[in-house]
């Protein structure tokens, strides 16, 4: 599977002989778009003044995720999503009459090898936008490099918050969206008032219950009873399940992730702990951590998400439909891949705007562009560089997708919420 | 705690205490395969952690392979179990022949060389089963829990692991001071030179130890199936682990790993219990630290001259 993509990438460098060989061949084509160009595309000389790899027929982008190492599990969905958006993209005609060649890079799980590749894509490759990073680690890492060198960054990960940067268009939910609507759920519709929280022990967990904490004990005026966090890839949760138990909490906040979430589900379940007897709540389970955990051990649990796979509308439909076919049937779809296929949309919309490719006015047009054909329905771009977006609550069911139970209204982006830090 | 009863109590602290039992015998069967190729080889094995994944999906591919009959998805576990065992055996055996077998004057080489066998088998991992982890079905009857009163849980798969490990531990334990081939190894590892001039082929006991302690790597993670998920670099998750209760416990002896093993799970587990899991990991290291310090041979000297 993976070399099989890896091989598909090697498209956007060809050695130079070839590339020679197949300009040659399709110079007849050129000369065809150059008249084209004539009456329709602006050219080169308008739409690129800052020295970026944009040609009369072409525009090259980056995407840099992790192909290897521990966070190949979670990005190679990210990674599908953007080169279906693109290929889609070039299929409708390209931007501004362009078609987008990309080139992925390797991560490699590895923090500073995903600053030195973004050096590599805006120094030597002269991308015009990059579609990447899934950590909040990696993109920390990239975000002085993107400063610098003034790239365009679009990020798919729902994540802590507390960030604006103008080189960084932040495509997933930042913290307040996902975890205020998620816990006045659980206070409005399940009547709960103690909560317990657990995580995984670094930044987004630990920042995440934070804002979850302020909001339960000061906002809403319940009560926190207990508030856990287990090492990365800790998978003896006997100890956290009985604390868990003595303290019977009305709803189990949880933000564990990776491996650890299987053995936490199943020894949750092993203790009797079901979705019959127990609310839970996680903002961390997407279709694609169900897919390791089994749908037998979330079943009844909730999700808070602003995308599920099983969303009833036109655009997901078609884009499932897209998704399966390109990627094969058995493919699941979380949350972030779908943020991530927003990218390339949202960064085309922004170019048409602005009629140009040049970062500067690109990053200047980015706000109040609007997507109507977003899976996840209507999206909308905040002056602070996130999306407004709806949050929902799914219910896992035995088949691994989420029956959604609620649905937010559209929620304004609050990366750096007052009262919450 | 106002708000509950005595018996509420004592089921909490029923199922804590089995909370820790578990940890152990998780910890003792990760670290068995280990004890016997660091403890009587002195090979610091890095890819340890790897000849478990390989049977974690020596366990997944009978798992999917099995499942395809009906009826099978409950006992596949029985067939997985040697498979697993036999796969990291060969591997084990082959490695020790190409890599490790050059390198036994040269323990910092084998360091750096299974280090890199460690790489190479999770990129291998990655390429034929995918970057993404898997995960088995995991048996009806291993789901669940055994409920002796009204509010005591005890999960059915911390039951079958521990037996599972008792069944292991015991055929090591027979295997390493009960057989002819232990009383060669014990030989080889007291005085190499000895053993052979009275006719050991010590490099043959060297292939079956190091082999031997790979398969039981493999059963070690074909039972980790049924807890977590397998993904091509969830050894190194284990490998900590795994030295931390070699060493911690003494090298070369048996009886200092399970001791280990049972000290340093009891400790985190309730140390986890009052303080959550991430204090309790640092005290219990910082106390691993400590002791070692002061027996630097660890918990169980063993007793070989060298």
């Amino acid at each position: 599977m993976l070399t099989q993509r890896t091989r598909t990438s090697r498209t956007g460098h060809l050695p130079l002989r070839r590339r020679l060989l197949a300009g040659l061949a399709a110079l007849p084509l050129a000369l065809a778009i150059s008249s084209t160009t004539a009456w329709g595309n602006p050219p080169t000389s308008e739409v690129n003044t800052t020295g970026l790899a944009v040609t009369d027929d072409t525009v090259q982008v980056g995407i840099l995720h992790s192909l290897t190492g521990t966070m190949a599990i979670s990005e190679t969905g990210s990674v599908e999503a953007e080169q279906l958006a693109i290929e889609q993209i070039n299929a409708q005609g390209g931007i501004l009459g362009r078609q987008i060649e990309y080139i992925i890079e390797d991560g490699a799980s590895d923090w500073p090898t995903f600053a030195d590749r973004t050096r590599k894509l805006l120094t030597q490759d002269n991308v015009a936008a990059i579609f990447g990073a899934w950590t909040s680690a990696s993109r920390k890492a990239m975000l002085p490099v993107l400063e610098r060198e003034n790239g365009l960054l679009y990020y798919p990960t729902f994540y802590e918050g507390l960030e604006q940067s103008p080189n960084v268009i932040y495509t997933g939910q930042e913290a307040t969206q996902q975890i205020l609507a998620s816990i006045d759920w659980a206070w409005n519709e399940q009547g709960a008032r103690t909560f317990y929280l657990i995580g995984s022990d670094y930044i987004w967990p630990r920042t995440s219950m934070k804002i979850a904490r302020i909001h339960i004990e000061e906002v809403l005026g319940g009560e926190v009873v207990g508030e856990d966090y287990a090492p990365l890839g800790h998978t003896s949760f006997g100890s956290n399940i009985n604390r868990i138990r003595l303290r019977r909490p009305d709803v189990i906040f949880a933000a564990v992730v990776g491996g650890s979430n299987v053995a936490w589900f199943r020894q949750l379940n092993a203790a009797g702990i079901n979705g019959d007897n127990q609310t839970l709540l996680t903002i961390s389970v997407t279709e694609d951590e169900v897919l390791g955990i089994g749908g037998e051990n979330v079943a009844g649990f909730y999700s808070a998400m602003k995308y599920f796979q099983s969303l009833d509308n036109e655009n997901n439909a078609a884009f499932v439909e897209a998704f399966q076919e390109r990627w094969g049937a058995d493919s699941v779809i979380g949350d972030v891949t779908q943020a991530a296929y927003l990218g390339p949309w949202l960064w085309k919309a922004a170019v048409e705007k602005a009629g140009t490719f040049d970062v500067d006015a690109v990053s200047a047009a980015m706000a109040d562009i609007e997507l109507t054909t977003a899976p996840e329905g209507y999206v909308k771009v905040h002056p602070n560089r996130h999306l407004w977006s709806k949050t929902r609550i799914g219910r896992w069911n035995e088949t691994g997708q989420a029956d959604v139970v609620w649905e937010s209204d559209l929620i304004e982006p609050n990366p750096f919420p007052e009262g919450y830090q | 705690m106002d708000g509950f009863t005595t018996q509420e109590l004592m089921a909490i602290l029923a199922m804590q205490g089995f909370a820790g039992v578990s940890f152990f015998s998780v910890l003792l069967l990760m670290a068995l395969g280990l004890a016997i190729i660091y403890g009587q080889m002195r090979v610091i094995n890095m890819a340890h952690g790897e000849f478990m994944v390989m049977g974690a999906y020596a366990t997944y591919l009978c798992s999917i392979t099995l499942g395809q009959f009906p009826g099978m998805t409950d006992y596949y576990l029985f067939l997985a179990l040697p498979i697993a065992f036999a796969s990291a055996f060969a591997m084990g055996y082959l490695v020790e022949w190409v890599l490790i077998r050059h390198l036994y004057h040269r323990p910092l080489d084998t360091l750096l060389a299974t280090w890199g066998l460690a790489l190479i088998m999770q990129q291998g991992f990655r390429s034929i089963f995918g970057a993404r982890e898997v995960s088995v079905t995991v048996p009806g009857w291993l789901r669940g829990s055994y409920q002796p009163t009204m509010m005591i849980d005890i999960p059915l798969n911390g039951i079958a692991i521990l037996v599972l490990t008792l069944f292991v531990t015991l055929g090591v334990w027979w295997l390493l001071f009960r057989s002819r081939w232990g009383l060669r190894v014990r030989c080889t590892t007291a005085n190499r030179e000895m053993s052979g001039a009275i006719g050991i082929n010590t490099k043959r006991v060297d292939r079956m130890t190091f082999a031997l302690g790979c398969g039981i790597a493999g059963i070690a993670g074909a039972a980790f199936t049924t807890i977590s998920s397998t993904g091509p670099t969830s050894g190194s998750l284990y490998i900590v682990d795994t030295f931390l209760v070699v060493v911690f416990g003494g090298a070369g002896s048996l009886l200092g790993t399970i001791a280990s093993a049972f000290s340093i799970a009891q400790a985190q587990s309730v140390m986890e219990f009052f303080m959550g899991g991430s204090m309790a990991k640092v005290l219990t290291l910082l106390t691993v630290i400590a002791i070692l310090l002061m027996r630097p041979e660890g918990l169980v000297a063993s007793k070989v001259r060298r």
